[in-house]
């Protein structure tokens, strides 16, 4: 038996944010009954495909924002996995929401369908950035929000935070942490706005409207983001992700470590039996394939990952945790070295660049090295 | 029986300015003649490299025999040899003369003489060709027949009282213009039973048939079995097919004292069938060839070397295929400290650079890397040598040198009239020297100016074009070398010299050429893990300074489930382009800022 993550995504939200380049759509409100009756048609193909050799150990769902849904959907889904599915290694079942749309109801029944982790956009503690980005909540209203997740016993919450939004100061952001802080969170996504093409803020900065921080802004936001989570006793596990001790996100670990994850849902990814595919992102399309009782992939964009491919990929991802990658694991996966992968030129290249250390047990990168990780992640490229 | 067939010959070559109709006349002699259908007509079939479309302008020679039922009713022979219409290929219109008794001259009937036409006119003269006015486009509603035809009387000193007034556009008296042909030019002359000789005007290789040469049969009969001797280089060959080009080779049974076409005869480099060499019999040869070419001298030098993963010997074998059809290309094999080895190349004129430079690309498919372009300096030494430098690089220390001399050539520019200024101006600001300006007519003058030729090569032409909204044209001419304070200016990327961006300058000029040079190579080199000082210097000197900033930031802040392949796309989108750079050092530098240093900039 294999360990599994299963992402599911719910690509409705209320409104679109101003940098949101994701797969949601305001006013499809009303398919929502249809699309979660496919995601369980959609979970009893796979339950056939492979159900009988992996065990699920992660959930997620995201979006768009899957809170913005009746809770009793949620329900519904998880239990069909409960049942298609071996859960008994089940951990962490996580949902993403947004402050606005949570309540006590939909909190209660996020329990009692398993749920064990919320996920809360919030982006930043002050309101007038939330306005500016296109964000329907207030700091308030994630105050409120938090005090119902915890009144429901929700002991492993998540916020997001991003930095290098147009007209932020050093010290927003600083403030924003320090408060989501205080509220002893146990983990913290911290993430740099990336203006994305075909979204509001890419046609505003095209045109020279978006006052976004200057590189150097951008980067002390970020390193001193890192110091003040760092002071208070959060691991820089990531390069965008913080936690207290034993709150690692275990869903996203699969991704970084590229074990086995399938996506349900339109646009989701999948990685499995070494292939890598998305789903389709077009409402009729996606119910026609499992109409047809096919697996609604993007078929021109599946990749076979070879073996060369594989190495690449789980040194990119792996890199991307901080304490980097464990020779003896990769030596365990792939029956060669680290360094014979890699090569020593390029290592000692890269470790003289001052963006690599190779230790003894471990490669990672240092801290310059998170900065400029796709200088080192092109070398490793094959 | 030859004898009365070499009267029904014609050779005759077109001599036009730059778009005054030449291609377009040319297509409607051929539908006249009624050679093709409508459908093989491709549009300006003579001007068949992709280039030479483009551009609008004829650069290789090409050449087409029509068959003619003129009024009196016999049928003539007509063999059309095509010229280049610019300046820098003189060389070339004299070769296509050389095998002509006849050139058309066509002008256009509202622009009138220009300058350039007047060379080429004066080059055909030189060698006793009739010349046959044609005045085009006299259906546009500014055309003046009269007044060009009484210009062309008073410049060329040319009867024009018939001279056919056309319109190729239209196909308007097309026929006009053959009879004129027929009438005015002579019959070629030479007798079938002297020795062979026959000039080669052109020939380049053909992968199916070996080398192809384009001659001019001047005296006895070339067919297939005929032992022929190469008279430069004494080869002897047997000739394996003779033809014409109608408008693709089309097989003949001979080719006559007078005529001309095509001689194939398993030549297998093209350096056998030189252009400019008599072809004689091998046995019974003719005792003395034809004169062939006089050597031209190049003007304009450029560095060519191979760009990234491409081989140093396919731009040699390019770069030799192209001069056996051009010997006005030259070039020797040269190293670069930051290029490694290629070639110095030497041409006629920045226009010739530019058109060799794009063959090498589009005909060879060729990765190459062009140096900006220097001229011919006198370099006076103190220990009394004199020496000439065409690689700034190999200039000597300034303690060895006395003083030096640079090419000063006339500069003769027309334009409109409303853009005197800017042209004065621009003029000025290259060291030219005025000298004088002419009324061509009310509105259109000739400017004439001394320059310097570093000054012409450097982006002058662009900025002209660019200044005058491509309204002026101009010409030049080397006139002789004139003393002048020049200096040796370097490019130090992150401390290290670039030979390749060494550049002779003008001492007065440095300061900006050296200013702009820096900020376009800022812009071109990629952050680097490090800050990038890019330096111009006039010995230690430095005298302008960019710094291209240290790459802080180049990270990806997400990457999830969803994200990994596109931002594999993205990774490897970025590795590619750093393959394709060139590295100085622990410098990457993309090829396109070669490019990029010589580009003139209109915001400047």
């Amino acid at each position: 038996m294999k360990d599994l993550a299963i992402y599911i995504h719910i690509p409705f939200c209320y409104s679109k944010c101003y940098y949101c380049d994701f797969c949601s759509y305001p006013n499809r409100y009303d398919i929502r009954d249809k699309y979660i009756d496919y995601l369980k048609r959609e979970i009893d193909i796979y339950a056939r495909k492979i159900s009988s050799h992996h065990n699920v150990k992660t959930i997620f769902i995201g979006g768009g924002t899957p809170s913005y849904i009746e809770g009793r959907y949620m329900k519904e889904l998880l239990n069909h996995i409960y049942k298609k599915f071996d859960v008994s290694n089940l951990e962490e079942v996580t949902i993403e929401s947004n402050p606005k749309t949570l309540d006590e109801e939909k909190l209660k029944i996020y329990k009692e369908s398993g749920i064990n982790r919320i996920s809360l956009g919030l982006q930043t503690m002050n309101d007038s950035l939330l306005k500016e980005i296109g964000r329907i909540h207030t700091s308030k209203d994630f105050l409120e929000t938090f005090e119902l997740v915890r009144k429901q016993g929700f002991d492993n919450v998540n916020a997001d935070i991003m930095f290098n939004l147009p007209n932020q100061k050093v010290k927003d952001v600083e403030d924003s942490l320090i408060k989501i802080i205080d509220l002893g969170i146990e983990h913290i996504s911290f993430y740099s706005l990336k203006v994305e093409e075909g979204t509001p803020f890419h046609k505003r900065n095209e045109k020279g409207n978006l006052n976004l921080p200057s590189e150097d802004t951008e980067r002390e936001m970020y390193h001193h983001g890192i110091n003040i989570l760092e002071e208070n006793g959060y691991k820089h596990y990531e390069i965008s992700n913080f936690a207290k001790k034993g709150f690692q996100c275990q869903h996203n670990l699969f991704y970084w470590k590229l074990k086995p994850y399938i996506g349900l849902g339109m646009a989701a990814h999948s990685n499995i039996n070494s292939e890598r595919y998305g789903n389709v992102i077009d409402f009729k399309e996606y119910f026609t394939s499992i109409d047809n009782g096919n697996l609604p992939i993007d078929l021109e964009n599946k990749e076979i990952i070879d073996r060369e491919m594989e190495m690449a990929e789980y040194m990119i991802l792996g890199l991307r945790l901080l304490d980097g990658i464990n020779k003896l694991q990769f030596y365990n996966r792939f029956g060669v070295t680290l360094e014979n992968t890699i090569g020593s030129s390029v290592l000692s290249k890269l470790e003289k660049q001052g963006l690599l250390i190779v230790g003894n047990q471990n490669i990672k990168l240092t801290r310059r090295g998170a900065d400029l990780s796709n200088q080192v992640f092109m070398e490793l490229l094959p | 029986m030859s004898k009365e067939r070499q009267s029904r010959v014609r050779n005759f070559s077109i001599i036009a300015h730059i778009d005054h109709g030449k291609s377009t006349l040319a297509d409607r002699l051929i539908e006249k003649t009624g050679l093709l259908t409508q459908r093989e007509m491709k549009e300006q079939i003579l001007d068949n490299m992709d280039l030479e479309r483009e551009r609008g302008i004829t650069i290789k020679l090409q050449t087409i025999r029509l068959i003619y039922k003129a009024k009196d009713g016999k049928e003539y022979i007509l063999n059309l040899i095509d010229t280049p219409g610019h300046v820098d290929f003189n060389y070339e219109v004299s070769r296509s003369l050389a095998a002509c008794e006849g050139a058309l001259l066509v002008v256009d009937a509202a622009q009138g003489v220009e300058a350039q036409t007047l060379a080429n006119v004066y080059l055909a003269i030189e060698q006793d060709l009739e010349i046959v006015p044609v005045i085009n486009k006299i259906d546009l509603p500014s055309a003046r027949p009269d007044e060009v035809k009484q210009e062309v009387e008073d410049v060329i000193g040319l009867e024009c009282d018939d001279a056919p007034l056309i319109s190729a556009k239209d196909g308007l008296n097309i026929e006009e213009v053959l009879e004129n042909i027929v009438e005015k030019v002579p019959a070629p002359q030479g007798d079938n039973d002297n020795p062979l000789k026959a000039l080669i005007f052109d020939s380049y290789y053909d992968s199916y048939k070996g080398v192809i040469a384009y001659v001019r049969v001047v005296e006895g009969v070339v067919k297939p079995g005929t032992m022929i001797k190469m008279m430069a280089t004494n080869k002897q060959f047997e000739v394996t097919e003779v033809g014409v080009m109608a408008p693709a080779h089309l097989p003949v049974d001979q080719l006559n004292a007078g005529d001309v076409g095509y001689v194939t005869a398993s030549m297998k480099n093209v350096r056998d069938a030189r252009v400019g060499d008599t072809i004689t019999y091998a046995k019974n040869p003719t005792d003395s060839p034809l004169p062939g070419y006089k050597k031209v001298v190049p003007m304009v030098y450029c560095g060519i070397y191979p760009g990234e993963g491409e081989e140093f010997n396919n731009v040699r074998d390019a770069l030799e295929k192209l001069q056996v059809n051009d010997a006005s290309l030259v070039f020797e094999p040269e190293t670069s400290v930051a290029l490694g080895f290629g070639f110095r190349c030497g041409f006629l004129g920045l226009l010739h650079m530019e058109i060799i430079q794009e063959r090498l690309e589009r005909e060879f498919d060729l990765n190459i890397i062009t140096t900006a372009p220097s001229v011919i300096y006198n370099v006076m030494k103190t220990d009394g040598k004199q020496i000439t430098i065409q690689n700034p690089t190999n200039l000597p220390d300034e303690s060895e040198i006395e003083y030096m001399e640079e090419p000063i050539v006339d500069l003769n520019i027309m334009s409109p009239t409303d853009y005197v200024g800017v042209i004065m101006d621009l003029c000025q600001n290259k060291r030219g020297i005025f000298k004088n300006m002419e009324y061509l007519e009310e509105t259109r003058v000739s400017i004439h100016y001394e320059m310097p030729l570093n000054e012409v090569i450097y982006d002058f032409f662009d900025a002209l074009k660019s200044k005058t909204r491509g309204y002026a044209s101009m010409d030049y001419e080397l006139k002789g070398y004139k003393r002048s304070e020049l200096v040796k200016m370097d490019i130090l990327i992150n401390k290290e010299l670039i030979d390749a961006f060494s550049l002779i300058v003008h001492e007065e000029k440095a300061y900006e050429r050296g200013r702009i040079i820096v900020e376009k190579l800022k812009d071109v080199i990629p952050r680097h893990q490090f800050a990038v000082p890019i330096q111009a210097t006039l010995g230690s000197k430095i005298i302008a300074r960019e710094t291209v900033r240290a790459l802080k930031k180049d990270v990806l802040a997400k990457c999830y489930g969803g994200d990994i392949t596109r931002k594999k796309k993205l990774l490897e989108k970025q590795k590619e382009g750093k393959k394709r750079m060139r590295q100085f050092g622990s410098v990457e530098v993309p090829q396109e800022a070669f490019l990029t240093v010589l580009k003139y900039d209109e915001s400047k």
